[in-house]
């Protein structure tokens, strides 16, 4: 059994209702919107083997899989779907050396309660990386140890990558 | 090892290092809470160069957004052209032709040995040695030139397009950087190693200083000569092959003392394996056109992609949704060396401060790339 299955495996865990899913190959337009779960994806095309969406309560669940299957954490992203009035948490796993997997993690909050659980407890590299996505987009991550500005200055009262920001 | 010190904490203070101090290289601050000499905590500010980048490039085309990325790494600018190039042209779906790679790789690995010289160059001043600087300046600037011939600029390159490269090379430049491979050859045993490399000063001062285990790297997601220095494998140009790195013979530098002794040696050995790279690249170099076929406006399909490249420091990564639109709905840009600086307060604690100085120029920062 290689690394993706076994991560694969162990995050199928997390969500009995959904089995996992080849990514549905759509000719045209956007993908449709889909329900929590995991989706195995085309790595040569897009770059990550596995596609977890959670529930922003699951992903210290996740980190923690991540963690004893070995991953290391590459990035935390924030996106903002306006039109949707949603943000967006995105989590960048991958594994320093030996087999090859990346996974991308995501998880989406109301625009207006932006609060996700902090995974610093489980990865020390999520500390800054959490505070720059505090900074960029307003994300408030539960029980963050020190939950401050990153690269604005520390008397910024904007966060100027959410879609409506006018400087 | 550093023998473990009892630090009394009711006498400490508090030394603001930076934001100009000349061994941060740029506008680092650490706010260093000293007990003595010895560092009871160290903790890193950054921001003193931040120009949101990421915002910038939502603001325009993907084509525009190709001179910003050489506007973070300053020293290896060629591999953050390389990066953004590939990611683009994965979710674009552009063909690009193979001459064009093998130049890509010719000029990134130039590139990766000028930011090797440059951070050999600084990393010794810090420690005091100045005539170091001089012997690595001297060959920088070989390679300077080279790439000036090429790319039409000396340090901020804006070289590569989607589906190849702006210029060709020509014959002057292969004879250059053949010239050059061997003249860093000749000049490395002499005033690289015996100088330097084996001078007891340096070996006193790196050597068994700034230990990071292998486990440290993997939680703080450290990356490049800072974990191949801590005896793990991982360099995306094997572990995850991109371009035409799978056509080279090369090794991959791995030291296992975890010090930075081994951190400075990955490095030094890197810069063969280049100068190996460069070599095979010219020898096979195809002939055909250095531009493939490229829409002149660019709609990537709606999806999330994502591209890694090896840069001189670590693993880069472009992180890009897409919307369908002729702009990037969301770029994020996942710079090695944040990574890297992020474990320092960690290590650096119960260090001298003379030590924690040595072993922050040992991660080898680029502050713009940090602050993005």
């Amino acid at each position: 059994m290689d690394i993706r299955e076994k991560t694969q495996i162990a995050l199928a865990l997390l969500f009995p209702a959904a089995p996992v899913t080849e990514v549905p190959v759509v000719a045209e337009g956007p993908p449709p919107p889909r329900d929590a779960g995991v989706v195995i994806q085309d790595f040569p095309r897009c770059g990550s083997h596995l596609d977890v969406l959670c529930r922003p309560d699951q992903v210290v669940a996740v980190a923690q899989i991540m963690d004893t299957e070995g991953f290391f954490l590459e990035s935390i992203a924030g996106v903002d779907w306006l039109e949707k009035q949603q943000l967006e948490v995105l989590y960048d796993y991958n594994r320093l050396g030996g087999e090859h997997c990346r996974v991308m993690v995501r998880t989406l909050v109301p625009r207006t309660e932006p609060v996700v659980p902090t995974i610093s407890a489980v990865f020390p590299a999520a500390n800054w990386h959490e505070r720059e996505t505090f900074d960029f987009y307003g994300v408030h991550f539960q029980d963050h140890p020190n939950l401050i500005r990153i690269l604005l200055p520390e008397d910024a009262d904007f966060h100027p990558l959410l879609k409506d920001f006018m400087p | 090892m550093t023998v473990p010190i009892s630090l009394r904490h009711d006498e400490t203070f508090v030394l603001n290092l930076g934001p100009q101090h000349p061994a941060t290289h740029g506008v680092l601050r650490v706010i260093l809470t000293l007990d003595g000499e010895y560092v009871v905590k160290a903790e890193p500010v950054l921001g003193y160069v931040h120009r949101m980048h990421e915002k910038l490039a939502e603001g325009g085309t993907f084509a525009q957004f190709m001179p910003n990325t050489a506007r973070m790494d300053y020293l290896h600018a060629l591999a953050f052209n390389h990066g953004w190039a590939l990611v683009v042209e994965k979710a674009a779906g552009i063909e690009v032709p193979e001459r064009a790679e093998y130049i890509r790789v010719i000029t990134v690995e130039l590139n990766r040995i000028a930011s090797h010289l440059l951070w050999w160059a600084a990393f010794l001043l810090d420690l005091g040695g100045f005539t170091p600087l001089l012997y690595a300046f001297d060959d920088r600037e070989k390679i300077i030139d080279l790439l000036e011939r090429v790319t039409g600029s000396r340090l901020t390159y804006c070289y590569m397009r989607f589906g190849g490269v702006y210029n060709d090379i020509d014959d002057e430049f292969i004879a250059g950087t053949r010239a050059f491979i061997k003249r860093l050859r000749s000049r490395m045993p002499r005033f690289y190693h015996d100088l330097v490399t084996h001078n007891i000063i340096l070996i006193k001062r790196i050597k068994d200083i700034g230990f990071i285990t292998p486990e440290q790297c993997r939680r703080y997601g450290a990356t490049g000569p800072v974990a191949r220095g801590s005896g793990i494998s991982y360099d995306i140009r094997k572990n995850e092959p991109y371009s035409v790195y799978p056509e080279f013979d090369f090794e991959v530098p791995v030291f296992d003392e975890c010090d930075s002794m081994a951190r400075y040696m990955v490095r030094m050995h890197e810069m063969e394996q280049s100068l190996r790279i460069i070599e095979q690249a010219l020898d096979k170099l195809p002939d055909g056109p250095v531009m493939g076929k490229a829409p002149k406006v660019l709609k990537p399909e709606a999806g999330y992609y994502y591209s890694a490249v090896e840069t001189a420091r670590g693993s880069l990564g472009y992180r890009l949704i897409c919307d369908g639109g002729k702009n990037p709905y969301k770029l994020k840009l996942r710079s090695p060396t944040f990574s890297n600086l992020s474990l320092f307060g960690e290590v650096a604690e119960g260090m001298l401060l003379a030590d924690a100085l040595a072993f922050m120029g040992s991660l080898d920062l680029v502050i713009p790339e940090i602050d993005r």
